[in-house]
């Protein structure tokens, strides 16, 4: 198709000449309104409640400057240079300590750096999964993983979860009802350890349970595990990696624990797993970026960095608090999820409540949040929302909370003014498992 | 270039509205366009710095590139008069005229211009008065397919197209939540076009009508600033009468409203060929995708050398 067809009045045109070029797996990719409501959120006037932005303010900038400064000076030609697709050895011998921390043994030949984990999250996914073919997620699940698994065409199939995580009894009727279905379940995909967006954790008991229901079936899991060492109150159980070593990739990340802006995260996984992931990367990026490992590794080698996420330990425990306070005095009737780590809190509203429709008021009272379809690939969670209390300090939340409540208020003051022409203003309701529901919190004052 | 070559532009682009992202590109075309004539160009997302900034800067013109409240609805052109800058586009009580769809409506129809039968209702109408009898009056009044809109906003945000009378409901709430009013619009079935206007000190021209064509068949936000999603005719594929026509509504509204500078008049034209005035827009989207800069492309000129012409036109008229 030409840019500029002739017709017999004139020319036509549909600005992009390569529309009917694009791959199927591109049909997702669009701009949307919703997204377009986001842009408001980068106003200082707006209290953002949506992104899952680390407080990088927390980092003393010396201990990055004094980094980077070493690298030029004693590294600098290396550093600037092309680099292993593997990652250094020296940043993969530190990543060995960090996962030491939640229990998991490895050898730094199975250590893949990549371009954040999200990079990795796309590597493996591009590894297994042939269109059609069956991802196992929890429901509801990371944004952004749903994003890539729909980019290789995967079936996404939700799995239940409630406040101790993925449930196994659930997981078991799952893939039975796959099999049964034909279907080819490939992997598993789960955020244990403070969830994204739920802000659950996967007790023990369950880790173990799970784990034997998917060597039971062939499925492997792949443990994403950003958070795990942002604990509050008392550390989470080990990883699932450190139970199991052949049937789990684990994925790691500096973006939560050091800072998102250097983009690196790695990959453990099983020896063949881990050559094709090599190669993988090696024809998406060549190698991860050489500068940004070297300053991670200096960092680390010089750095009190155990100290350092002990500081965002305490910063996101107290914003957390914030949070749950302040939903506590002004939603006391909703629902939410009580995070003993992470960035997150999931928030149950009425159900004739759409989250996602609700976002052009929230625009008008200067509040963002993530409504809950974002984090299904089924349009289930239209009446919930994430609410991250990473970013803004605890003053800024507790103005968020309170512009939410009047949202919600509004709203629901709305709905009820159509209330008597019937149950067609907020379209199909959806039935919410009791699962997706989360005991109320204690008092958390 | 002569004496009202601005030297330096100001492009004010952002704001806190619905629209702030496709303000944000269009501002960015504009000052990419402007720079390509040798312009100096800065881009702006206004915020409490701005009246400081705009002192100690003193550009020769400012260009609001914001859509939505703020931008289209008079207050940020009435405070540039109050200083005394030059701009582009509409002042304040016309763009207030215009922005407020039912008031632009009624304006033009006073002046024997042919819009679609409508009613505004703000959200309060169905409280007081009950939302069955309400929902019952308009569709005994309106029957047929409606158009369902909040009174101020653009980009199709919040619109809904409602063929059963059992949808109106769920299309109100959708509307009110953009803004407390709401136009309830008969729905004209037919082709959807869109005529630019453009005025650079001798009197507005209207350019030759575009003709909107969304595959999904509705020219919603997604039709509008997804490249593809949308087929524009240019020429739109009418008889020339009409076509002439609809052009005549266009400077009538425009001129009616007391329009200036720039402005899109979006017009359906029904079966029988009578174009039906829709809405005029102040500030029309100036996007990769948006129908002004297509419009002018098709009639021959140069994007940036029109945009100029535009900035010169507000430095002489300031200068009048």
């Amino acid at each position: 198709m030409a840019p500029h067809e002739s017709t017999s009045g004139g020319s036509s045109t549909r600005f992009d000449p390569w529309y009917d070029h694009y791959a199927h797996r591109t049909a997702g990719l669009s701009a949307s309104e919703v997204r377009a409501l986001f842009a408001v959120a980068s106003r200082p006037e707006v209290v953002s409640l949506a992104g899952g932005m680390p407080y990088v303010s927390a980092l003393p900038p010396e201990l990055v400057t004094s980094s980077l400064e070493r690298v030029m000076r004693d590294s600098g030609p290396t550093a600037l240079q092309y680099g292993s697709g593997q990652g250094t050895p020296e940043l993969r011998e530190r990543i060995l300590e960090i996962m030491a921390l939640e229990g998991i043994r490895g050898s730094v030949d199975d250590v893949v750096v990549t371009t954040g984990s999200q990079q990795a999250l796309d590597l493996v996914t591009k590894l297994f999964i042939d269109p059609g073919d069956v991802i196992l997620a929890e429901a509801p699940s990371y944004v952004g993983a749903i994003g890539v698994f729909r980019s290789y065409q995967a079936e996404v199939a939700h799995v239940l979860m409630d406040e101790d995580g993925l449930i196994p009894q659930a997981l078991r009727e799952a893939i039975e009802r796959l099999k049964a279905a034909g279907k080819r379940i490939k992997f598993l995909y789960t955020i244990p350890t403070f969830h994204n967006p739920a802000g659950v954790t996967l007790t023990w008991e369950r880790r173990l349970e799970i784990l034997e229901i998917c060597r039971a079936n062939d499925i492997l899991v792949l443990e994403d595990n950003p958070y795990g060492l942002l604990y509050f109150d008392t550390p989470p159980p080990h990883a699932m990696r450190s139970i199991e070593e052949d049937g789990v990739i684990y994925l790691g990340s500096f973006s939560k624990t050091f800072a998102p802006g250097f983009r690196v995260g790695w990959a453990l996984a099983p020896h063949a797993i881990r050559e094709k992931l090599i190669l993988a990367n090696e024809s998406a990026t060549l190698c991860p970026s050489s500068f940004s490992q070297f300053a991670i590794t200096e960092y680390l080698a010089t750095s009190d960095w155990k100290g350092q996420i002990d500081a965002f330990r305490g910063v996101y425990r107290s914003r957390r608090d914030a949070m749950l306070s302040s939903l506590q005095e002004h939603l006391p009737e909703m629902e939410w999820t009580v995070p003993n780590g992470g960035f997150y809190v999931w928030l149950q509203l009425p159900p004739t409540l759409d989250s996602k429709e609700m976002l052009p008021r929230a625009v008008k009272e200067l509040v963002a949040y993530t409504p809950g379809t974002a984090f299904y690939a089924d349009g289930g969670g239209r009446n919930m929302m994430r609410l991250s209390f990473c970013y803004p300090n605890e003053e800024t939340i507790r103005t968020g909370i309170r512009r939410l409540t009047s949202v919600i208020n509004g709203e629901l003051e709305l709905l009820n003014t159509f209330a008597s022409s019937g149950p067609v203003v907020t379209g199909q309701i959806p039935v919410i498992s009791p699962a997706h529901v989360t005991s109320p919190p204690p008092n958390t004052n | 270039m002569d004496e009202f070559t601005p030297r330096t532009v100001l492009i004010l682009a952002g704001g806190i509205s619905h629209e702030r992202d496709v303000s944000l590109r269009s501002g960015r075309r504009i000052a990419d366009s402007l720079r390509a004539q040798g312009i100096s160009v800065e881009l702006r997302d206004p915020d409490a710095t701005l009246f400081a900034y705009l002192e100690a800067s003193q550009p020769d013109v400012v260009w609001p590139a914001l859509h939505g409240a703020g931008g289209e609805d008079g207050s940020l052109r009435g405070l540039l008069d109050f200083v005394n800058v030059p701009f582009v586009g509409s002042r304040a009580a016309a763009s207030r005229l215009a922005w407020d769809k039912p008031t632009a409506k009624a304006l033009v129809d006073r002046a024997g211009v042919t819009t679609p039968r409508a009613i505004a209702l703000s959200r309060d109408t169905f409280r007081d008065l009950g939302a069955v009898n309400v929902l019952d009056r308009i569709s005994a009044e309106l029957s047929g397919p409606v158009v369902v809109k909040p009174a101020q906003g653009g980009s199709a945000q919040g619109v809904t197209i409602v063929d059963d009378p059992e949808d109106l409901a769920s299309a109100m709430v959708h509307a009110y939540r953009y803004w407390d009013v709401a136009l309830v619009e008969q729905k004209i079935v037919g082709t959807e076009i869109s005529v630019c206007v453009i005025d650079t000190g001798d009197g507005p021209v209207a350019l030759a009508p575009v003709e909107i064509e969304p595959i999904s068949g509705f020219y919603s936000f997604e039709a509008r600033y997804n490249a593809g999603e949308t087929r524009f005719y240019t020429p739109a594929r009418v008889s020339d009468e009409v076509a002439a026509r609809a052009s005549e509504m266009a400077i009538a509204a425009h001129s009616t409203l007391g329009l200036r500078h720039i402005s899109r008049v979006d017009i359906m034209v029904d079966g029988a060929g009578t174009p039906f005035f829709l809405e005029a827009s102040v500030m029309p989207g100036l996007t990769e995708t948006s129908l002004f800069p297509r419009a002018l492309e098709v009639a021959g000129h140069d994007v940036g050398w029109a945009y100029l012409a535009l900035c010169q036109a507000a430095v002489r008229e300031s200068r009048a």
